[in-house]
């Protein structure tokens, strides 16, 4: 964890807070994941998404921990970082809904889906409930187009949705 | 209870999960267990393509196969009880009889012109199962391609006349070529499983399904091209074909299939599984390649093609996942079997996904050179609520908008690109007369500007002009010098870009303005959206002679936006209304006018 001590002033996008805030157990679990590839920089990516499976996010301590450990630019893991739509800066709620709007689901009625979560969650897409529980996102395909339209809520998929249905998943999903 | 032979399969794939296929194999394994039958295997397998009739169950009884469709789960135990242990089909819930066949179900409509290549083990194996695929012939093909030389098996593939399924339709006997010729010791195959197309999910199917016909793919065309080292790039929004593919490439090791010399020869070859971050223009070759390398994935100039230095700068040759899946039957079969399937310059069969506004949906293999109406009405079963089909876009963000009147264009290479529209990974999205081609049109510019890896200029900022410009028109705002810069800008993008995502994005503009200007001259001249779509240009009154009073739109209205009294006409106050169309959707007496 010494990586940590040393900490950089400002680089972009690092936020006062630091690394007090992460859980040292998955701080640890990351460090592991790093010596094991050690100054491989195409390991950049399998880094951060290793990051924000431990966090949740990407935090910027994160970052420069893999940027010191693959020895690459924290300029060149920022710049990762925020070209990949899969990456977060910020934490987001504990469970992730991500409404499609691609094609197939876009032309059948992926909009009002999408507004009938924003009206159950109280959020507007990209956004996060306000207990941090939940978190709304839109994607391009989720590859059951035809079961349009559809939803991914953490890892599975639900197909055939309708405004209606959008409601008996979200009040399961608090239940859970 | 005399206990037969028999199995129960689940389709499983990601489809079928979505459709409630977890919870009918839960009730699968409780039925068994109440009726006494707790050893028989429940088995999931992969998207047999029907993804209409989701979720599906099979009963196996002594070898034959009964495939019930749109299960519920309190259904399963009546379907267990009378047919797995009674012998008797519930006819009512049946689809039909499955048989092991390039075509499974002949007589449903739906399959009637499929050929199963490419996607030939999908819902026939236990896609976990390594035995599975081998039983159904799985790896002979690599068997017989390396007792051959490399040589014979790229002029095999040439033959065969096979052309990439990513999207460009490059000869892949050629690549294969190039890459052989390449000089290098140390060089790549990749498996380009992005499939970022939205309403494209071949890749994922086969992927989920037959996870070893795509590893089979590629050791052989490691050992034709000469290639050490391979990668799966897969996109990260797929977790279970990740999955699949893990495990797959792990049994595949173990059994000798990968790693150092393959079945005892000298030909050696070592998988990788990459997980993609989310971001289209990664299924663009150069950009994947980057992003496997760790960084930005961004495109960069061809020459030099990844043949003369790709991944790592090494030469490397990247392919589909359909590319690869038909490489093993390409192998087994032979080059001229392939070859006889198809059209003169597009061989084989496609598999399209097809989706949208028509009443079958699902994946669809078939003989290219099949038309589109064929698609759409024989396969497709037509559109739903008895309404007119629009436009066909087919290609994606890449591709184009045919109208009805091209319905009977052959889908081809050739031919769809003479359309405007182009064969892409093979989505087809149906639209009906409810979908407005300005928007439609808008809705994939915006996505390419989103895309756009900002790179190159003409990319960049030309999809988010073109993107404000189609805006201003359905907003109600555009002119008619719009039309024509609109036209301009989307041609010099096309020329200009660096990569096909740039070069590509004008189409779906292009060929809306070609077969659709109408729709454009109307929201710009007369203001107005024929199909009832963009907010602005649109307004909902009730019409009092048809108005019952029954409540119903004032109950769904989200800002009490209608008035009146019970049993008598309502009004819709313009200046709260939202347009949301809540009450025209659930009007009983069509009384809600839109205009
Ligand atoms: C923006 C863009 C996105 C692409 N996405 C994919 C994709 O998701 N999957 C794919 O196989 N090819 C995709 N391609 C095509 C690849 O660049 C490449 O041509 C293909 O993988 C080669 O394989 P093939 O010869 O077997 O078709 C894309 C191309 C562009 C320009
Ligand atoms: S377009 Fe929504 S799942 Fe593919």
């Amino acid at each position: 964890m010494s990586v940590l001590m040393r900490k950089r002033t400002g680089p972009i996008g690092a936020p006062d807070s630091c690394c007090a805030d992460l859980v040292p157990v998955k701080v640890a679990q990351l460090n592991d994941f790093l010596t094991q590839h050690a100054g491989k920089s195409a390991m950049v990516i399998p880094a951060l998404q290793h990051a924000q499976a431990l966090f949740g996010y990407v935090p910027p301590e994160a970052m420069q921990m893999i940027a010191e450990a693959l020895r690459t630019p924290y300029a060149r893991v920022y710049g990762v970082a925020t070209f990949y739509a899969q990456f977060r800066l910020q934490p987001a709620g504990r469970r992730t809904v991500r409404v499609c709007m691609g094609t197939a689901c876009h032309v059948r009625g992926a909009g009002s889906v999408l507004s009938a979560w924003s009206e159950a969650l109280g959020v507007k897409p990209g956004g996060t409930t306000a207990d941090g529980e939940i978190t709304l996102e839109q994607v391009s395909c989720l590859g059951a187009c035809g079961l349009a339209p559809t939803v991914m809520v953490d890892s599975t998929t639900h197909g055939r949705l309708t405004p209606g249905k959008v409601k008996q998943v979200v009040s399961s999903l608090r239940k859970a | 209870m005399a206990e037969r032979r028999g199995r129960i399969l689940i389709g499983a794939g990601t489809c079928g999960l979505a459709a409630g296929a977890g919870a009918v194999w839960a009730a699968a394994e409780r039925a068994l267990t109440d009726l006494g039958l707790p050893d028989t295997p429940v088995i999931g397998v992969g998207c047999i393509g029907y993804c209409q009739e989701e979720p599906l169950l099979d009963v196996e009884l002594d070898g034959q196969r009964f495939t019930y469709r749109r299960v519920k789960p309190d259904q399963v135990k009546r379907i267990i009880e009378k047919h797995l242990a009674g012998g008797q089909p519930v006819t009512e819930l049946l689809l039909g009889e499955c048989v092991d066949a390039p075509n499974p179900y002949p007589t449903l409509p739906f399959y009637a012109p499929q050929n199963r290549v490419a996607t030939r083990n999908c819902g026939f194996i236990d896609p976990t199962s390594l035995s599975d695929y081998e039983a159904r012939g799985g790896y002979m093909a690599l068997r017989n391609a390396l007792a051959k030389p490399p040589h014979d098996i790229v002029e095999a593939v040439k033959a065969s006349g096979l052309r990439g399924r990513g999207g460009a339709g490059f000869p892949t006997g050629r690549k294969w070529e190039l890459a052989a010729k390449s000089p290098g010791p140390h060089k790549f195959l990749i498996c380009n499983a992005d499939e970022g197309d939205p309403g494209a999910f071949m890749d994922r199917s086969i992927l989920e399904g037959d996870p070893h016909a795509v590893i089979e793919g590629m050791v052989i065309g490691a050992y034709a091209i000469g290639a050490d080292e391979g990668y799966i790039y897969c996109r990260a929004e797929y977790p279970l074909a990740l999955e699949r593919l893990r495990d797959a490439i792990e049994q595949a090791r173990q059994k000798g299939y990968l790693g150092n010399n393959i079945l005892g020869t000298a030909h050696s070859f070592h998988l990788h599984l990459k997980e993609g971050a989310g971001a289209f223009v990664c299924g663009e070759e150069t950009a994947l390649m980057a992003s496997i390398e760790g960084r930005r994935g961004m495109p960069r100039p061809r020459p030099p093609y990844p043949a003369q230095a790709g991944l790592f700068a090494l030469p490397s040759n990247i392919n589909n996942v359909e590319t690869l899946a038909a490489i093993a039957p390409i192998i087994r079969n032979g080059a001229d079997w392939y070859a006889a399937m198809g059209t003169a310059g597009s061989k084989g069969t496609k598999v399209f996904a097809l989706t949208g506004q028509v009443n079958r949906t699902g994946l669809a293999e078939v003989p290219m050179g099949i038309s589109i109406r064929e698609i759409v009405y024989d396969i497709g079963g037509g559109i739903p609520n008895d309404r007119e089909l629009k436009a066909v876009q087919i290609g994606g963000p890449s591709g184009g908008c045919l109208p009805a009147s091209l319905l009977d264009l052959p889908v081809d290479y050739e031919s769809l690109q003479r359309e405007g529209a182009i064969m892409g990974s093979g989505g087809m999205v149906v639209v009906d007369e409810t979908t407005c081609m300005v928007d439609f049109a808008r809705f994939f510019m915006a996505f390419c500007a989103r895309e756009s890896c900002g790179k190159c200029t003409p990319c960049r900022e030309g999809t988010t002009r073109m993107l404000e410009i189609l805006t201003r028109i359905c907003d109600g705002n555009g002119t008619m010098a719009d039309l024509d810069r609109l036209e301009r800008l989307a041609g010099n993008v096309k020329i200009t870009s660096l990569c096909g995502l740039g070069q590509s994005a004008p189409n779906p503009v292009l060929s809306s303005l070609k077969h659709f200007r109408h729709e454009f001259e109307a929201h710009i001249r007369d203001r107005r959206c024929p199909a009832g779509v963009c907010k602005n240009l649109i307004s909902y009154r009730i019409e009092a002679d048809k108005c019952t009073g029954c409540v119903l739109c004032a109950r769904n209205c989200p800002v009490e936006a209608i008035t009146g009294e019970k049993r008598k006409a309502h009004v819709i106050d313009p200046e709260i209304c939202i347009k949301c169309g809540a009450c025209f959707d659930v009007c009983k007496f069509d009384a809600v006018i839109r205009g």
